[in-house]
């Protein structure tokens, strides 16, 4: 099958995945054929569409962004969790839920941003002059650390139990009750984030030899660094501040993408922007369908996915990883 | 011509480069001769753009190298690593076509003509399709070179291109290298087999200790009487059936 055709299939996949989330939940909801004053159409329109078009939103920008970083780092194990951006950018909301800013979105995505700018000045500084993909993770892993010792720090210095469990639950990750606003905060920083992240496609396939070849070959390490750190800024500062920690999609995406559409970083990231989208759509759906009034939070149905699959991948290609 | 100026290179108080002069030709295969630590491959460094010299410059064409853009410099100036890695399993192909990343047209008519010339050129037609990372070891020194090809630059830097090579593979590479430089390309290789660098290459500089000691035609400068200093070992022409061949000979005492 052509590449045309595999991309063609997986918009395809998309689509129905998106068609599910209209439908699907407590409530099913038909597509078409509502009467007018049917509260149904209500849950469709303000409830499951916004819901829906995050769901959309959040998963291209995050598989978009773990196919980037794979790229960068020459690492299939890395994610924006990795570089800390996720972690700094949920200190960030915590720090707001903490002081008490917990209903008010608006100041909870303004600091979650913050975070994620400032985890993307952190790296810059930590990792050097040296721009090397080495130092650049290992300044990830230390900002990783710090914010999630500062969270936990904030869950037990929480002035009342109802922070504490905002702040619990906002951490869990997940998509439920959110609407149009979450929407307009996230869309257009992932979608800029997302647009500056493909203009370095070619310099990402560069890195595939290293290095000193990509540098020969014309490559600005410096620069490229500082796109992809603001493009992730954006897009992970984005999306953390409307649906909290949702892990393990750009770290599984690119990995159940190539052996479909080939190693290349280049090729791997329109796809994974795809993947994303598709597999959050179909995560988000399902989390609504467990038997019982509430539903599964998104984060923990990702993990619950994600590990066990992740740890088999990890199993299957031991010897290329390695 | 590609050329160096009073290149000097220091790293805290170690003089890695220290007031080198040099010139290199087009169309002939250059091989740079030295010890460990003689400062060969920082040299080639400082003249694919890798490394800023501290003193001194590099110029192409009379210009410094370093007022050429990264991009321009990437359009002329090739660069084989020694043993780079391959950290995707991407097809022979696509590894080729990076060598067109310069230009921007891997995926144009333009581009896949020079990427098909390089396949050609290195007899890598029947392998085009594979992974890189099955190829073996000889098969994927040929494929890097090639990918070097695909950029069709006007000068080629190897350094250390033989290392992971056996004897035949190393004399293979260094007969494409040669085929290279005949149609006009100057070829720069660190060697450190010397008496493959004599019997291919037209010119070789020596260094040692971060200093140029002689520089011209092999046959003036890979002799006995001045690689023994630098080597500390000592070195015998002998006549073969195919001509003279430098041997070195293990125990100088």
């Amino acid at each position: 099958m052509s590449r045309p055709a595999r991309l063609a299939l997986l918009a395809l996949g998309v689509l129905l995945a998106f068609a599910l989330a209209l439908i699907a939940g407590k409530v099913w909801v038909p597509l078409w054929g509502l009467a007018a004053g049917d509260p149904r159409g209500v849950i469709m329109m303000e409830l499951r569409l916004p819901r829906a078009l995050l769901a959309l939103t959040v998963g291209a920008g995050l598989g978009l962004s773990g196919a980037a970083l794979q790229g960068y780092t020459r690492n299939p194990l890395a994610d924006p969790a990795i570089l800390g951006i996720s972690a700094l950018a949920a200190l960030g909301a915590v720090g707001a839920i903490f002081l008490g800013f917990g209903l008010s979105i608006g100041v909870v995505a303004a600091c979650a941003m913050a975070g994620a700018a400032l985890a993307v000045l952190l790296l810059a500084a930590l990792a050097g002059r040296s721009a090397s993909a080495v130092a650049f993770v290992l300044a990830g892993t230390v900002l990783s650390s710090l914010a999630g010792a500062l969270i936990a720090l904030l869950i037990t210095l929480s002035p009342n139990p109802f922070a504490t469990s905002e702040i619990m639950s906002w951490l869990m990750g997940a998509l439920t009750d959110r609407g149009w606003l979450e929407l307009e905060i996230a869309a257009p920083l992932v979608a800029a984030g997302s647009a500056l992240l493909l203009t370095q496609a070619r310099a990402l396939d560069a890195l595939t030899l290293g290095e000193a070849v990509a540098r020969s070959l014309g490559v600005d390490l410096r620069r490229l660094q500082g796109v992809l750190a603001l493009a992730l800024a954006l897009i992970v500062g984005g999306s953390v501040a409307v649906t909290g920690i949702v892990g393990f999609v750009g770290l599984i995406v690119p990995h159940l993408l190539r052996p479909l559409f080939g190693a290349e970083p280049s090729r791997l990231l329109l796809p994974s922007a795809l993947g994303g989208a598709l597999l959050v759509l179909v995560a988000d759906s399902l989390v609504r369908l467990v038997p019982g009034a509430g539903e599964l939070r998104l984060g923990v149905a990702m993990a619950l996915i994600g590990a066990p699959f992740f740890f088999m991948l990890l199993a299957r290609y031991r010897r290329e990883i390695v | 011509m590609l050329a160096v100026e009073r290149l000097g290179v220091t790293i805290g108080s170690a003089a890695l480069l220290d007031g080198v002069d040099a010139a290199i030709a087009p169309g002939r295969v250059t091989a740079i001769v030295g010890p460990n630590g003689a400062g060969k491959s920082t040299l080639l460094a400082c003249l694919a753009g890798l490394r800023t010299p501290d003193r001194g410059q590099a110029l192409l064409d009379g210009q410094p190298l370093a007022s050429l853009g990264a991009t321009a410099r990437a359009r002329r100036i090739g660069y084989l690593p020694q043993d780079a890695p391959l950290h995707w399993n991407i097809a022979v192909r696509a590894l080729i076509a990076l060598g067109r990343f310069p230009h921007g047209d891997a995926r144009s008519d333009l581009g896949r003509l020079a990427i098909d010339r390089a396949l050609t050129k290195l007899d890598l037609h029947p392998f085009a399709d594979r992974l890189a990372a099955t190829l073996s070891g000889g098969e994927r020194a040929r494929a890097m070179l090639a990918r070097v090809l695909a950029g069709e630059p006007d000068w080629i830097l190897a350094d250390e291109p033989l290392a992971a090579l056996d004897i035949a593979h190393r004399y293979a590479l260094m007969a494409h290298l040669r085929a290279v430089a005949a149609r006009g390309v100057g070829v720069l290789l660190v060697a450190h087999d010397i008496a493959l660098a004599a019997a291919y290459a037209d010119d070789a500089l020596l260094l040692h200790g971060g200093r140029l000691v002689a520089a011209g035609p092999v046959t003036d400068v890979l002799t006995p009487d001045r690689l023994g200093p630098v080597f500390g070992v000592a070195f015998e022409q002998v006549q073969t059936a195919t001509g003279p061949m430098l041997v070195s000979l293990s125990d100088s005492r």
